[in-house]
């Protein structure tokens, strides 16, 4: 039971476990004490003096991210010299600061916008004096480090010496001829950093993969899960006009905290792919005919109806709903079920995090086929299927070899979102949605059960695996809310689950047989 | 009075700094400190004393001896303004013109060096390569204006008129 | 003594007795002079005597905070968990002040002296002396004085037989004058930026690679030995005014008097006396204009003000300005005061380290603003502008720099008020700044 002490922030007084700052605290009372230095996920030095606060009986205002808070303790955030102090912290930082607003990536989720938008002076009295010039350094591989519009916060040092484990960054210089410099002949190649573009507050660092591609404010922003690996990093996925443009971490202390590595946020362009399969496909005679999505469910519930031997061959980014009504559709037959599974040499931890790193096995759902009975024996299940009355193939792209295997198979379905999946032995050819276009679950390493949601449109005719079962299979659920609670009862350790329990930074269960952990 | 070994302008060739007596020396200080890492101000006048200036080159040689990284010795080479991250003259002067010193004729003594010495402006180096001056800040010794640094020589009550004179001795 | 010049009648020489004395700088020399009395004497005694001893004298801070001494060594843990450690605050460089210099230069040994003691006081074993890169004279002399002390048994494994050991490290800087805060030289010793450090953690608690530390200026433990030698009363008796100013304090005068210096004096002696008098007063044809009584950090006094001001902490706190580090900038009529406050803020902006935005940004910008005005080009906005910005630099950031740049604006233009509307109103000719 950890000790709590009182506190009043503006008014409100909350209570809060001894030893937390007084930033940390004004959250609690639904404050956020303006900064740029602090965050949350790195060892804060007070130095951009933005949060300075006032506090009774303290003699000076006080810094909140650094100044514990006393039983007892009032303070005011908004008071007038608190106030003055930051307007006058906003001023110092804005003279020698470029009016790049309008060729700055940062706009509109600038946070030098936004506190000055908020209460910073209107106008200039820095007049015509010369600003300092730094030139720009590519930082590379993708970041740009644009000198003169840095702030100093250094949060992005602090980030790769403390948290990356990786000290290639400095502050140069002294004084107003300060700026962040780099190790001599060294890249930011870090696997995780990407993230200083994130953290820093202002258009300094940024990256050349976003560079002038999108305004902040033409994009939307969906909550979903990093498909790059099974630790399950959180991210938010931003679109412009139903594009996908950018990847960013969205912060869950339990598992990513506030960070993604680079392979994750570059693993987006396949989103926007074209070449998808746009219309349900169905085999007459030697061709494959589009139609309309009623004969091809027909059809689907026919061949799953007929029992027999089947196989199920499924991508590792197939989310929970997909995988356990695929299984569902299937319960008159005996059935082998597959997941894929990339494995890379190696893993890359975060070192500053625990439990974090971008993992060897390089999808998202890995523990979601487990806990359903998925194998991962994917050359025994490609042999079977040779012999299978029914194989389903779940997004995945074989081989030729494999291919060749699965042809041998009595009816061939395919659930496929792009045009290289379609097998000319296939009875049905049926247009999924990708992750970034449905709602879904998927299981992390550390069996933490999370919600992902859609964020464009599909394309044509294409629906969620998950439906297409349903439907065929004249199941209960019509909403990915009730495939997930059919599916959830079919496994015990998700017994009883339901998205509403899950929100948006997941729950984790705990397996009642222990499956075996993927990598 | 003293001058200082400079290395050749271009790192190329780059030749260890700690090695022999110089490595014996830095090792010898290891046990003075808790940390290597404390021995980097001391490692870096070492570098300087030898070289003249501290290079990249060097500040990865100094990285690597004391177990740091180039990025953070970097960032104190570059805190620190004695250390000279280029190349200067073989004479370095330094010439106090804070206002203590100030209010005592320490610019017309600058100006006067910038004359004598044929540097012509703060910071460059003389054609012939001798020379380098800048203006520095409080040297410590105020009531002697105007004080000069020349290369670790400390001369104090420095005036215009005994500038070429406290030249020649610096070849 | 009034080095370079002979001690004056009115001066106290302590610290200062030996200051042109060359023979003094040696060990043999030092004791000769009465020097290593005070260790020995408190080695025998134990730590608590020690510090009530120098908590009974008033010994304060002489680098220019004035903490009292006993206290900030009453600080350190009783129990030695973790190594303490002592750091002798050698990097003077806070302009007008060049005291520290010359007791290293002839007296190294009083200072060696006072470092023992107080590092046996607060339970150190090692002694860090950080001096600054620019002092390298006083590096030859205080390096030969560790090497000399340790043959004789000052310093090292058994110091003068009494079992305990003491150590010295002799530092050196490289050209910051934010290395002379105490958080930054913590960190410039430790082989970092000398970046100041957020308190709390207060060094005592967790300084030096995050063991107790104790820093005090190089005048402050020259003091010490006379302190143990003499007793807290003689001491305490050292006082003209405030008792709770006591001792003796070496004022560097420097700028436009006759004999500039450095003047030990009683702890309260009338200001004027030290400038007329021991100083001789203004070079021929000359009149007083304004005198910087403690390092250019502290309000700009003028002439009209020090007429009866007692030179202690309390006194010169009343008249509006502060003792400090003794450093006095005395200027005459002949002071251009826009150009050398330009030239001090200059000055603050050239030495700060980059951390806190109000005086990254807050010193350059005064120092534009201030060669505008000089160049004749200034608008009659920018006092309220420099006065607003000092007021934004004041009490908001990591150490005090940013408030030592806004002192001498803020004094300047509340006193001196008529010369930069000189230059406003184009009344003055624009001045050539720099060389």
């Amino acid at each position: 039971m950890t000790d709590l002490v009182s506190v009043t922030i503006d008014g409100m007084t909350v209570q809060v476990p001894k030893g937390t700052s007084i930033i940390e605290a004004a959250k609690q009372a639904g404050v956020l004490v303006p900064h740029y230095c602090y965050h949350p996920s790195l060892p804060s030095p007070a130095v951009c003096r933005m949060c300075l606060v006032e506090v009774e009986k303290a003699p000076k205002l006080m810094p909140a991210c650094v100044t514990t808070v006393m039983d007892g303790q009032v303070v005011h955030t908004d008071s007038e010299q608190a106030r003055k102090a930051r307007t006058g912290v906003l001023e110092f930082l804005l003279i020698n600061h470029p009016l790049d607003c309008p060729i700055c990536d940062q706009a509109g989720e600038c946070e030098l916008q936004d506190y000055t938008f908020q209460e910073g002076r209107d106008s200039t009295r820095y007049g015509d004096y010369a600003k300092r010039y730094n030139p720009v350094e590519d930082f590379g591989p993708d970041v740009l480090y644009v000198a003169n519009r840095c702030i100093l916060c250094t949060r992005c040092v602090r980030f790769m010496d403390d948290v990356a484990r990786q000290p290639v960054l400095n502050v140069s210089e002294r004084g107003d001829r300060a700026y962040i410099g780099i190790d001599e002949g060294q890249l930011l190649d870090h696997a995780w950093a990407g993230n200083v573009v994130d953290l820093c507050p202002v258009g300094s660092l940024i990256s050349k993969d976003f560079l002038h591609k999108a305004r902040a404010w033409d994009l939307d922003k969906s909550a979903s899960v990093c498909t790059g690996c099974s630790q399950g990093c959180n991210v938010m996925i931003d679109t412009r006009d139903n594009t996908v443009v950018r990847l960013r971490p969205r912060p869950n202390l339990d598992v990513n905290r506030h960070f993604i590595c680079d392979h994750g946020r570059m693993n987006y362009r396949w989103m926007n792919r074209g070449d998808r399969i746009e219309a349900p496909l169905l085999r007459e005679g030697s061709r494959h005919v589009a139609s309309d999505w009623a004969p091809a469910l027909v059809r689907l519930g026919e061949l799953a109806a007929k029992g027999g031997k089947a196989v199920v061959l499924a991508s590792g980014n197939a989310s929970l709903e997909a995988l356990g009504m695929v299984k569902a559709l299937l319960k008159s037959s005996t059935a082998t079920l597959a997941v894929q599974l990339p494995m890379a040499e190696s893993e890359e931890p975060l070192g500053g995090v625990p439990n974090l790193a971008l993992r060897r096995e390089r999808a998202a759902n890995g523990d979601g086929a487990r806990l359903l009975g998925y194998s991962t024996d994917w050359q025994a299940a490609v042999k079977a299927a040779s012999a299978a009355d029914l194989v389903i193939l779940l997004d995945v792209t074989l081989t030729d070899a494999e291919a060749a295997l699965v042809g041998g198979a009595m009816a061939v379905v395919v659930l496929g979102t792009l045009l290289g999946q379609e097998l000319p032995a296939a009875q049905l050819i049926l247009p999924v949605t990708t992750v970034a276009e449905e709602h879904g679950v998927f299981v992390n390493r550390d069996l933490r059960v999370q919600r992902y949601q859609q964020a464009r449109t599909a394309p044509g005719l294409a629906r969620p695996a998950w439906w297409i079962a349903s439907e065929a299979g004249r199941l209960e659920p019509s909403t990915a809310a009730e495939a997930f609670a059919l599916v959830a009862n079919l496994v015990p350790a998700l017994a009883g689950l339901t998205y509403g329990d899950l929100g948006l930074t997941g729950r984790v269960v705990r397996a009642a047989v222990p499956s075996p952990q993927g990598a | 009075m003293s001058g200082t070994a400079h290395s050749a302008v271009h790192d190329e060739n780059y030749q260890p700094v700690f090695v022999g007596d110089a490595k014996a020396k830095l090792e010898a200080l290891f046990s003075k400190y808790p940390t290597k890492q404390a021995c980097l101000l001391p490692a870096l006048w070492m570098v300087q004393e030898h070289r003249g200036w501290i290079s990249e080159r060097a500040v990865g040689e100094v990285a690597d001896v004391l177990g740091l990284t180039p990025a953070f010795v970097k960032g104190v080479v570059t805190f620190y303004t004695m250390y000279h991250t280029h190349p200067v003259g073989r004479h370095f002067i330094q010439v106090c013109t804070t206002s203590p010193c100030n209010i005592c004729g320490a610019e017309e003594v600058t100006k006067a060096f910038l004359k004598h010495t044929g540097c012509g402006e703060l910071g460059a180096t003389s054609a012939d390569g001798r020379f380098t001056v800048i203006e520095v800040e409080c040297l410590g010794a105020c009531g002697f204006a105007t004080p000069v640094l020349i290369d670790d020589d400390f001369i104090e009550g420095v005036t215009p008129e005994r500038v070429a004179g406290i030249l020649q001795g610096y070849k | 003594m009034g080095y370079p010049h002979p001690s004056h009648a009115k001066e106290t020489p302590v610290l200062s007795k030996y200051f042109g004395d060359a023979g003094a700088r040696t060990f043999e020399g030092w004791v000769k002079r009465g020097g290593y009395e005070g260790l020995k004497k408190a080695l025998g005694m134990s730590r608590e005597q020690i510090i009530e001893e120098v908590k009974a004298s008033g010994l304060r801070g002489r680098g220019g905070a004035g903490f009292p001494t006993g206290m900030k060594w009453s600080f350190m843990a009783k129990e030695v968990v973790k190594p303490h450690y002592l750091v002798c605050n050698a990097d003077e460089s806070e302009p007008g002040t060049f005291k520290d210099r010359e007791i290293i230069r002839w007296t190294p040994h009083q200072l060696l002296e006072g470092c023992a003691i107080a590092a046996h006081a607060i339970g150190a074993e090692r002694i860090y002396v950080y001096i600054r890169g620019e002092f390298t004279p006083e590096h030859r002399i205080l390096t030969a004085a560790v090497e000399d002390a340790y043959k004789n048994g000052a310093l090292g494994a058994n110091v003068f037989g009494s079992g305990r050991r003491i150590d010295a490290v002799v530092h050196r800087g490289a050209g910051a004058y934010i290395c002379g805060e105490e958080t930054a030289m913590m960190n410039s010793i430790e082989g970092k930026r000398g970046n100041p450090r957020i308190k709390p953690p207060f060094p005592a608690v967790a300084g030096l690679w995050a063991c107790p530390t104790t820093i005090n200026n190089v005048e402050t433990l020259s003091a010490v030995p006379h302190i143990l030698m003499r007793g807290s009363e003689w001491y305490k008796g050292l006082c003209l005014s405030n008792p709770k100013s006591t001792g003796t304090k070496l004022i560097s005068v420097c700028g436009h008097v006759q004999k500039p210096g450095n003047y030990e004096i009683t702890m309260g002696t009338p200001m004027k006396e030290l400038i007329y008098d021991m100083c001789g007063g203004m070079r021929p044809g000359r009149s007083l204009k304004a005198v910087i009584p403690g390092g250019s950090s502290v309000p700009i006094m003028t002439a009209a003000e020090i007429e009866d001001c007692p030179m202690d902490y309390e006194g010169i706190v009343a008249k509006g300005s502060m003792l400090g580090s003794g450093g006095m900038i005395v200027m005459d009529d002949s002071t251009d005061m826009v150009y050398q406050v330009m030239r001090l803020a200059r000055f603050y902006a050239h030495e700060s380290c980059a951390q806190c935005t109000q005086c990254r940004e807050g010193t350059a910008w005064t120092t534009k603003i201030l060669e505008r005005i000089l160049a004749g080009k200034g608008k009659p906005e920018d006092i309220e502008l420099l006065l607003d910005l000092a007021d934004n630099m004041t009490g908001k950031t990591i150490c005090v720099l940013s408030d030592s740049c806004a002192a001498p604006v803020v004094s300047a233009i509340k006193k001196f008020r008529g010369e930069f509307d000189a230059y406003l109103s184009r009344m003055k000719r624009p001045a050539t700044v720099g060389a």
